[in-house]
Order: structure tokens, then C-alpha cells, then sequence
């Protein structure tokens, strides 16, 4: 068995891809077609009451308002804590829940609320790889029955071309494909998870949901892993939507981030300006608070900033900003309106009343002229809120240039 | 981290020996399939105040031997042999009784997931206070005057009122924090957390990681972290263990370890992870196959079949030979289980340039410097 | 907690209800008709039509199922005919709340038979039940704790042959034996309380009770065994462990605890059942109890006692699982506080 395991470890990492191709999926191809367009999508569980009869007493906002595009062939990052509703973003895309309000749209298709019949060749072209390679996968079924399954149901192929279709896939994820007649058991982890890899790509999907895809793996494997996945991207073409919470390892595979909290996205923008230019206090917490192995050899961390408490509860958020419970630069007119996702570069945009990079943000809110009220939130007779404020999926051409106070333009 | 209060705790325990010292310790498990070495082999010391990270992957051995400082091994069928030696008493040695009355008391854990390691029907208050009256004859009001001083110290929000609650009604920080209360209560002199953040969001780690640190210089506990993460323990240990297969095969300061890795294995962890400043084009380095079974280990070095540096190994000594844990080029305090004659050449022109471009040359002398 | 109970209990009376209607429904269906089973084999089609009239079965099923209702609600009376009232009022029973219908076959009313019967299953139900937890969970345990030795193996094996060995063929060999043969007990026979005292009362159930309760302690071993060796698994109880609490109170307030509450769950549902389910014991003892009649009733085609029982046996197990559901919740504090 050892043998073998490494045997397949290899090609993925020697073989298959060339350094070159590597880089280049890593970097977003400018003004790619969006694959998948969501707008304004919200997603509320009901809560019930447990008295006597059993009343909708409120609702788990788990998705509140979530806007954004994938490009083809390219990767958009979620990133966020546990409970910042993700996870349920990914469920909604592939559909397995339907959402309460907003739009899915899938190539064009409004696929927000297709029926089962509908949602068939949907599932040909969106998939979902899961975080936990133990429990996704049937342990009486043999990997070729796991893997050729969707082809089956599918119809796609012939029965006695589904085998050779199956040892095809298992190849390109790395596994020895003398083992279609294995079970899950008979595999670690890391080849589990290529399984369930294997298991995704068997219908050639365009979109990928992969949903912590490595965060279940031992270190040496993760990165096994990610490296697969890139292979497959540049190889076939496909999108992702990357959901996972490790922050480094979303930077390495998603040329875009989205970084959500409480439902919400609070700030959305390509790799450099999350990664170097974030805009929000959130952002910025979450990645102060990252360990960082460098600090061994630079000598000293970048300055922590510690938030307090916890995430609120999303059945009953704060009001206005739903951060501003546990944000450093809070201000009362934070807790009076929700702060707009405002575009602030190219491709950049922060959900913030007092946008600015670490240390700099701006002692007046700069959204109060855009909702019409005061500084502190009051309402403001002299001023009218801008009508432009609706939240695309996408980037506009023209931005609010915070460095130098003006409109930027691409 | 606090390095001076950290050096003066070193010096006061030094002068009477480590804390904790472990020798050649050994935990196998007899299976139909055979006996799983867990751990082989192990030696290390710790002092009071300090902090050793233990660093691996599942099935390194890692929680098994921190089990077996708890001396958790006890009326199970594993076979644990070796010495520990925990403030000049030999825990191997001890009755069962005798053990007993250390765990909790002398030595202490906290376990990986916080919801689990607490019993779902009792409530917060009870568990912490049920640690304080095994190790003390007190009422049960002052036990729980004991547990709501201590749910206040770890940062728990209106404690007089929370110490009723019970687990499931506590977020994932707060139970953590309650862990941790529950394994400070009898001011242990040695603290073991197991993944102690690994379950948490990063928010929330970075909380524990303070609160751990703060925790540690106000009762000045020595602290084993094990973790896979190489960048907790950057943040949290003064020296490294790294564990794979049963043994450790790299143990020094954590900025030497960290800076100057000699294992290979240890090279293969840090240039597996993406860090959050370096080059997104580039690929990430992992380590190929998986981890080996403990049941029928490599011969040799456990790690050849997966080191891609063993052809500079003049002949086929990696397969036959295991190397043994001694010093490499670097002093007396670095010690690697390693044949490779010349890595730190091998790590500075072939390993680095993967990991850390921006390292190489300068900034890596500066580290070796400050350290001496 | 008390808006749970009400919620709780207010859906079982609705459970009961659509119970109830299920069974009629079943019953109303049965090719078997009844007026010619009181008729006799030698009725004429008038003479049934008349008896079906006068028994109330020629009625519309909605019908029936309201009469059954209005007399387990007030009572009502056999055959409920206003001129037969006034012209011969002995030949009409009266049935008194909650009447549960009138058996022909029996010549009494449902709930009479069933007053007859019930102390006695009962009596043998809680003998037994008291039998199977302590000797299920005491070798349950025991066991576990000593998993991999002598003991458990012996206790597992020998559950295996309380598991296997069919309840009659246990029955009878009790009879035979300690009964008969060698006299140890006198012959089993149903004495109640008010007879025999409670020294009556137990010598009498000791055979039936054991027999019945061997097959349920059987799986009661077993099924502990598994649950406490699965608890001292549990994270907790390492961290129990590591507190470094005595192994008595690790297993007694931190393993077992939690161990036992799926059992007490079963337990509740397993005696429930067991009121109308020792229909074996109850035959190979002569018993006369609420497995026997349900036997006796459905081999005469005595529907209205038939559909008495099931609807009676259905209430138990209704208030069974309410009262595990509060236990739990009493138990753990997870369902309690949500």
C-alpha cells in the first residue's frame, strides 16, 4: 500500500501541469464572461416558537443580500467565520436549498427557482466538491460505482464505456485507476477527498462549489490537494467558487475574494486589494489575526487586533452595520444604517461607513452624503440620498477614489 | 510574546533541573495486526514557564505521547515504557492512585474540541468546580465561587451568571476559555493543549492564543502546544518538536527550527502551506504520498519514501539505516534525525528560494544573530 | 417545559383520535360481516339486514366511528334503540364512560373485559420490566467494564441463549420444571393483590415474569453493554479522566449517565408494548390477561374488543413516549434548554 500511495501522490505534482500553467490560473483574465451571477440573494430559515402552536417567531438570516459574479475558468473566494453563512451560499448555488429572495443566474439562466425537472442538467454543470472526505462518501459503494454514478444517472454514456470514463478520472486526480473496485475505506483522507474530486469533474461540470475542500486534510495533503484543483481548472476550464475559512490558502487558489460576515459581504475585491488594501475593519482583524510562520524570521508579528465577544446572533443582528458590535472604529451612525457596498477601485468594493486601510480610516463617515443624513446618522434635511446606491453583482466602470477624493474611472 | 518575563522564569527553574523531563519514552499498541509503535523513542525537556510546540500530522504520535504524560495510557492494553519524570518524580514509576492525584492537579490538558471534551448534561460551573474539589477538600460553594473567579479570569462575560449555563449554551471561544479555566484551576505546573484552537475560527484563536500567553506568564505554567500549524507555534513556543512516524526527527528553538529547518520533513511543512505574502503564482511544494502506517513502518528513515533529498544520501542508507537525532551543523541545541550530510546548503539553494524568495540571503543571517 | 407538555400531550389525544379512525376504517373494511356472525349460519338476508339494523353496523362508517367517540366520551348504551328502551328495558346494557364498545361473543362491554384484564398484564408487565432493567443494565454494565474478559464474555454468551431461546419453549420448561417437576414454586396462577396480599401477588407472577423478561434482558445486556463501552469513548469522559477524577465517579457520574439515557428511552416504549404483548407468556401461563383476550377476540372475530385493545394498547404506548420525551428532556439539558 505504501507504495502505492506515493506513486499517486506524484503526478499530480510532477506530471501533469507545468509550473507555467499553474501561474497563469492563478491570476484573473481580465473582463472574463461571468459563468454564474448572483444578485441580491438572501436565504432566511425560519425560527419557530416553542409554545402551544408552533409560530415563525423569526428568522436565521443566514444569507442577507449577497451579490456577486464568477467568471469563467476563474475562482471567487468566500471567506469568513463560522456562521457567516458560506457554507449556505454554496447550498444555494447548487441549489440544494431554495432561496428566499434575490437571483441565481447560471449562464444567463434565472435558475433561482428551477423545479427538480430543471435542476438535472443544472447538476451536469454545477458541482460540489464537500469538506469532509469520511462522511461524503457511500462506504458500500466501490469507487468506480461512486465515481461513474452521475454518468449512469445521467445517461450520458453507454454502460461498457462508463468503466474506462471512470479509470480515466481517477487518473487525472491522481489514483491508481486499478482501484475503481475498491471501497472508500481502503483510501486515506487525501485520496478521498481526489475520489470525491473525481466524483465532481465525472459529468465535466463548468462550475465547481467546492465547500472546504481541504480543511479536513492533513498539512502535507492540503496541498496536494489545491494543487489538484488548480491542474483541473487550467486543464478543463472549470469556475469555482471557493468556501473556505483558512485565509492563505483562498489567496493562493482565488485571484478574487469576497469576505463575508453575518450573511452579508463586507468587502469584495480582487486578490491585492483584500489581501494588501483592505478597506474594512473586519478584513483587517481576520488577517492580523492569521499565524504567521514568517514571524520567526522577520522578527516580530504585524500588530494583532484583538475583536471582542463573539458574532451575534443572526437571528436578531445588530442593527445598521451588523460589525459595529465588535468593530474597533464604530460610530453612532453605524448602529443607524447599514453602511452600502461601495466600489472603491477597480475591481474593489467595501460594505463600510469609514473606509480606509489600517490605521487611516476617516474620522467622518464618507456614506453620510450618499444616504442623505449627518454624520452621525440623523437624518439630513439639506442633503437627498443618492439613488445610485443598488448593489450589482458586478464592477462599474467608475469608482469613488478614496485617495484622491475623486471618481476614479477604468 | 514577552521574552523577558519568559527568560527569568527559564533561569529560576534551570538552576533545579527541567520540569519535565522525558526520556526514550515508547507507547505501543499490541493489535491483531500486529503492535503500532505510536511513539519510539522520544526524548525531550521542557522548563518551567516555557513552552514546547510538538509539531506533526495525524498519526505522528503527538497526542499519544502528551496522553502519556497524563498518564491517560493507564488500564488501556498500551504498552508504555521510558521515563518521565515530572518535577523529579518518574509518573511511569507511580501507582495508578498516585497518578491520579497529579492529573488535573500537577499536570492538566485541554483537548482539540471544546464541545465534546465537556459532558453535555452537567453544567459549566459544575465540571470546573468538580477539577477543584477532587484536588481539594472544600465546600461545594467555594469550589463554585473557585470556577466563577476562574470562567472571570479567562475572559468570560458576567461569570456569576454563566457558570449555570451549560456547555451547548456557550459559543465555541467561550468553551474553550471554560477549557482552559478548568485546566488552570489547580495552577498545574504543566499545561498540555492538544490543538487547543484548531476547531475555532481564526478570530477566536488569535483570543485563545493571547489569553494562553497572558494565562501562562501570570501562573507561570510550562506549556506543550501540539498543533500541525507551523504558524501557532512561531506565535505561541520557545522551542520545537517536530514528530513524524512515532519519533521526533527535528527539536530546537523555534526561531532555529523555523528559520533553519534540517529535515527535510520539516522543509516539506512549510513549503506546503501558502502563507499570506508570498507568490500566488508559484505552486505549492507538498509533500508527495501520505503518511506512513505506524503498524508496518519504512525501514530506514520512516520518511525516505516521501523525502525528495534522498538521492544526495550517498548509498541506500535512508532505506537501511535510521538516522539518529543528533546536532547537524548548527550547535548542540538543534538536533534533526537526518543522513543528509550538508542541509542547511541544500535548504538555503533549493528549499528557501520555494518557500520564501524574499528570505533568501540577508534576512535568514539576521535570525541566526539575534539568536546568538 | 410545562408549554412542552401540553404541546406534547395535546398531540397524542390527536394522535389517538386519527389512531382510532385508522382502526375503525380497518375494521369498517373487513369482508367479514358481522350480523351474520350474530345471526347465526342460517339467517335469512332480512333477518340480517334487521340484526344489522338493530346492532347499528348497516350505518355509515363516519357514523360509527362518532357513536364510538360519544361513548368512550359519555358512555352509551347496547343497543342504543329509544322504543326497545321503553318496551324492554333489561335487554339494554349501559355502558359507562369511556366505553369502548359492547363484545357480543363476551356478553359484556369492552371496558369491563378490559378492567378484568388489565391488572393483570399490568402486574406482569412492571414484574417484569423491574426484572429486565436491573438484571440488564447491572450485567450491561458489568460487562462493559470488564470488556474483553471472562465476565463479559460470559454474560454476552449467555444473553446470546436469552436472546435465541424462543419465550414459549421457556415458558413451558419453567412450567415443567421448577413448577411441576421439582416443586420449588407452587403452579403459577394469577393472584391479585386484593386476594393474596402482595406475597400472593409476586409468587404467582415469579415464573411468568421471568419467563417474559429474559428475551427483553437479553437485548437489555447487550444494548447497554455497547452504549456505556461507546460513552467511555466520549471525549468527556477522557476530560473526566484527566481532571483526575476517581474511575468511580469517572464511570458512575460521567460515563454511565449518559450511557443510559437511550435506554431509558427504549425501556418506556418496550413496556408499553409489553401490556398487550405477552400474549405467549400470558397463554403458556393461562394467564388471563390483555394478550390473551386480544387472542381469544380475534380468533371469534370479536371486533369491538379487538378494536378496543388496539386502540387502548395504542394510548399506551402514546403516553409512553410523551412521558420518555419529558424524561429526556429532564435528562438532558440540551433538549430542556434547546
Amino acid at each position: 500500500m505504501t507504495n502505492e500511495t506515493i506513486n499517486q501522490g506524484e503526478p499530480d505534482d510532477m506530471a501533469i501541469a507545468p509550473r507555467i500553467e499553474g501561474r497563469s490560473a492563478a491570476v484573473a483574465p481580465a473582463d472574463a464572461k461571468p459563468i454564474l451571477e448572483v444578485d441580491g440573494l438572501r436565504m432566511y430559515f425560519p425560527v419557530r416558537s416553542p409554545g402551544l402552536i408552533r409560530r415563525t417567531v423569526g428568522h436565521v438570516q443566514a444569507v442577507d443580500g449577497v451579490s456577486f459574479q464568477v467568471a469563467e475558468a476563474t475562482s471567487l473566494g468566500l471567506v469568513g467565520e463560522s456562521g457567516c453563512g458560506k457554507s449556505t451560499t454554496g447550498r444555494l448555488i447548487t441549489r440544494l436549498y431554495e432561496p428566499t429572495a434575490g437571483a441565481i443566474r447560471f449562464e444567463g439562466q434565472d435558475i433561482t427557482h428551477a423545479k427538480a425537472g430543471e435542476l438535472k442538467p443544472l447538476r451536469r454543470e454545477i458541482q460540489m466538491i464537500f469538506q469532509d472526505p469520511y462522511t461524503s462518501l457511500n462506504p458500500r459503494q466501490t469507487v468506480g460505482s461512486i465515481v461513474g454514478a452521475p454518468l449512469a444517472i445521467h445517461k450520458v454514456l453507454p454502460k461498457d464505456k462508463i468503466l474506462p470514463r471512470v479509470q480515466e478520472l481517477l487518473e487525472v486526480v491522481g489514483l491508481n485507476p486499478e482501484h475503481y473496485n475498491r471501497y472508500p475505506h481502503e483510501f486515506s483522507g487525501g485520496q478521498r477527498q481526489r475520489i470525491g474530486i473525481a466524483r465532481a469533474l465525472t459529468l465535466q461540470p463548468k462550475l465547481l462549489v467546492a465547500d472546504e475542500p481541504v480543511s479536513a486534510l492533513d498539512v502535507s495533503i492540503q496541498a496536494q490537494v489545491v494543487n489538484l484543483l488548480q491542474d483541473i481548472q487550467t486543464e478543463f476550464g472549470v469556475a469555482f467558487l471557493f468556501i473556505a475559512h483558512d485565509l492563505a490558502i483562498v489567496r493562493h487558489f482565488c485571484p478574487e475574494i469576497a469576505v463575508m460576515y453575518l450573511g452579508k459581504i463586507v468587502e469584495i475585491g480582487d486578490r491585492e486589494s483584500i489581501y494588501t488594501n483592505a478597506h474594512h475593519p473586519y478584513t483587517q482583524a481576520l488577517l492580523s489575526a492569521v499565524p504567521d510562520v514568517k514571524q520567526a524570521a522577520t522578527g516580530g508579528r504585524m500588530e494583532r487586533i484583538r475583536l471582542q465577544g463573539d458574532v451575534p446572533s443572526p437571528i436578531n443582528p445588530p442593527s445598521g452595520c451588523r460589525f459595529r458590535t465588535r468593530c474597533p472604529i464604530a460610530q453612532e451612525i453605524c448602529a443607524r444604517h447599514e453602511p452600502p457596498l461601495l466600489q472603491i477601485g477597480r475591481k474593489h468594493k467595501v460594505a463600510c461607513h469609514f473606509p480606509g486601510r489600517l490605521g487611516e480610516a476617516p474620522r467622518e463617515p464618507l456614506t453620510a452624503g450618499l444616504l442623505g443624513v449627518d454624520s452621525e446618522g440623523r437624518p439630513d434635511p439639506g442633503a437627498s440620498p443618492s439613488t445610485d446606491l443598488v448593489e450589482q453583482p458586478g464592477y462599474a466602470d467608475t469608482w469613488f477614489d478614496l485617495d484622491n477624493k475623486s471618481i476614479g474611472r477604468a | 510574546m514577552s521574552t523577558t518575563s519568559l527568560s527569568t522564569a527559564g533561569t529560576a527553574a534551570s538552576s533545579s533541573g527541567p520540569l519535565l523531563s522525558v526520556r526514550e519514552l515508547q507507547v505501543h499498541f499490541p493489535t491483531q495486526d500486529g503492535v503500532v509503535k505510536a511513539v519510539n523513542g522520544l526524548t525531550f525537556d521542557l522548563e518551567a514557564g516555557k513552552t514546547l510546540g510538538i509539531v506533526g500530522e495525524s498519526g505522528s504520535g503527538k497526542s499519544v505521547s502528551s496522553m502519556a504524560i497524563m498518564g491517560l495510557h493507564r488500564g488501556t492494553n498500551a504498552k508504555v515504557s521510558g521515563e518521565i519524570e515530572l518535577a523529579g518524580v518518574n509518573l511511569l514509576d507511580i501507582s495508578a492512585d498516585e497518578m491520579r492525584r497529579k492529573r488535573g492537579r500537577d499536570v492538566s490538558m485541554i483537548f482539540q474540541d471544546p464541545l465534546s471534551a465537556m459532558h453535555p448534561y452537567y453544567t459549566v460551573g459544575n465540571q470546573i468546580a468538580e477539577a477543584y474539589r477532587v484536588h481539594h477538600s472544600v465546600s461545594r460553594k467555594i469550589a463554585k465561587q473557585r470556577a466563577v473567579e476562574m470562567l472571570d479570569r479567562v475572559g468570560i462575560p458576567t461569570p456569576d451568571k454563566r457558570v449555570n449555563d451549560y456547555p451547548h449554551q456557550f459559543s465555541g471561544g467561550m468553551r474553550q476559555r471554560a477549557m482552559i479555566a478548568m485546566g488552570l484551576i489547580n495552577d498545574p505546573g504543566l499545561l498540555i493543549a492538544d490543538e487547543p484552537t484548531t476547531a475555532l475560527d481564526v478570530t477566536v484563536q488569535a483570543q485563545i492564543l493571547d489569553l494562553l500567553q497572558d494565562l501562562q506568564r501570570e501562573f507561570n505554567s510550562a506549556v506543550i502546544i501540539i498543533t500541525h500549524d507551523l504558524g501557532v507555534v512561531a506565535e505561541m513556543a520557545d522551542d520545537v518538536l517536530v514528530m513524524y512516524a512515532g519519533r521526533a526527527v527535528e527539536h530546537g528553538p523555534c526561531k532555529e527550527i523555523l528559520t533553519h529547518p534540517e529535515m527535510p520533513y520539516t522543509w516539506g511543512l512549510l513549503s506546503s502551506v501558502p502563507d499570506l505574502s508570498g507568490d500566488t503564482g508559484a505552486r505549492l511544494v507538498p509533500i508527495p504520498g501520505n503518511p506512513p502506517s505506524l503498524l508496518n513502518p519504512p525501514s530506514g528513515c520512516a520518511f525516505h519514501p516521501r523525502c525528495a533529498h534522498r538521492d544526495k544520501v550517498p548509498g541506500d542508507l535512508c532505506r537501511t539505516e535510521l538516522p539518529l537525532l543528533v546536532p547537524g551543523q548548527r550547535g548542540a541545541h538543534h538536533t534533526k534525525r537526518c543522513h543528509l550530510p550538508n542541509p542547511d546548503a541544500i535548504y538555503a539553494t533549493e528549499v528557501l528560494p520555494e518557500i520564501a524568495p524574499d528570505l533568501v540571503g540577508g534576512a535568514g543571517e539576521d535570525g541566526a544573530e539575534e539568536l546568538r | 417545559m410545562l408549554a412542552y407538555v401540553i404541546r406534547r400531550v395535546f398531540a397524542g389525544v390527536i394522535m389517538l383520535i386519527v389512531m382510532s379512525i385508522v382502526t375503525f376504517a380497518l375494521f369498517f373494511l373487513t369482508p367479514i360481516d358481522q350480523e351474520s356472525f350474530i345471526c347465526g349460519k342460517n339467517c335469512s338476508a332480512a333477518q340480517k339486514k334487521e340484526t344489522a339494523a338493530a346492532m347499528g353496523y348497516d350505518d355509515s362508517f363516519i357514523n360509527q366511528w362518532s357513536d364510538f367517540a360519544k361513548g368512550v366520551v359519555v358512555g352509551r348504551d347496547f343497543p342504543d334503540d329509544p322504543k326497545l328502551r321503553e318496551t324492554a328495558p333489561q335487554t339494554i346494557v349501559r355502558c359507562d364512560a369511556p366505553c369502548l364498545g359492547y363484545s357480543r361473543e363476551r356478553g359484556d362491554t369492552v371496558t369491563n373485559l378490559i378492567k378484568d384484564t388489565f391488572p393483570v398484564s399490568f402486574s406482569l408487565a412492571v414484574a417484569a420490566f423491574i426484572l429486565w432493567m436491573a438484571g440488564g443494565i447491572l450485567f450491561g454494565v458489568l460487562a462493559a467494564l470488564k470488556k474483553g474478559t471472562f465476565i463479559d464474555r460470559g454474560v454476552v454468551g449467555l444473553s446470546l441463549i436469552g436472546f435465541a431461546f424462543p419465550t414459549f419453549f421457556v415458558g413451558l420448561l419453567l412450567y415443567k420444571f421448577v413448577a411441576i417437576q421439582w416443586g420449588l414454586t407452587e403452579i403459577p396462577r394469577y393472584t391479585s393483590i386484593a386476594e393474596g396480599g402482595i406475597g400472593g401477588w409476586l409468587s404467582g407472577l415469579t415464573l411468568p415474569a421471568i419467563t417474559l423478561c429474559l428475551f427483553f434482558m437479553a437485548a437489555y445486556v447487550r444494548m447497554t453493554r455497547s452504549y456505556v463501552i461507546e460513552s467511555f469513548q466520549e471525549d468527556y469522559v477522557r476530560t473526566a479522566r484527566a481532571k483526575g477524577l476517581p474511575e468511580r465517579t469517572v464511570t458512575f457520574k460521567h460515563a454511565l449517565r449518559a450511557a443510559l439515557t437511550p435506554i431509558v428511552t427504549m425501556a418506556g416504549l418496550d413496556f408499553a408494548g409489553l401490556m398487550g404483548g405477552a400474549i405467549i407468556t400470558e397463554s403458556v401461563f393461562n394467564y388471563p390477561g390483555m394478550g390473551k383476550l386480544a387472542v381469544l377476540a380475534s380468533s371469534d372475530f370479536d371486533l369491538p374488543t379487538t378494536v378496543g385493545l388496539v386502540i387502548l394498547l395504542a394510548a399506551f404506548v402514546i403516553m409512553a413516549n410523551i412521558v420518555v420525551d419529558l424524561l429526556y428532556a429532564v435528562i438532558d439539558p440540551r433538549v430542556r434548554l434547546g
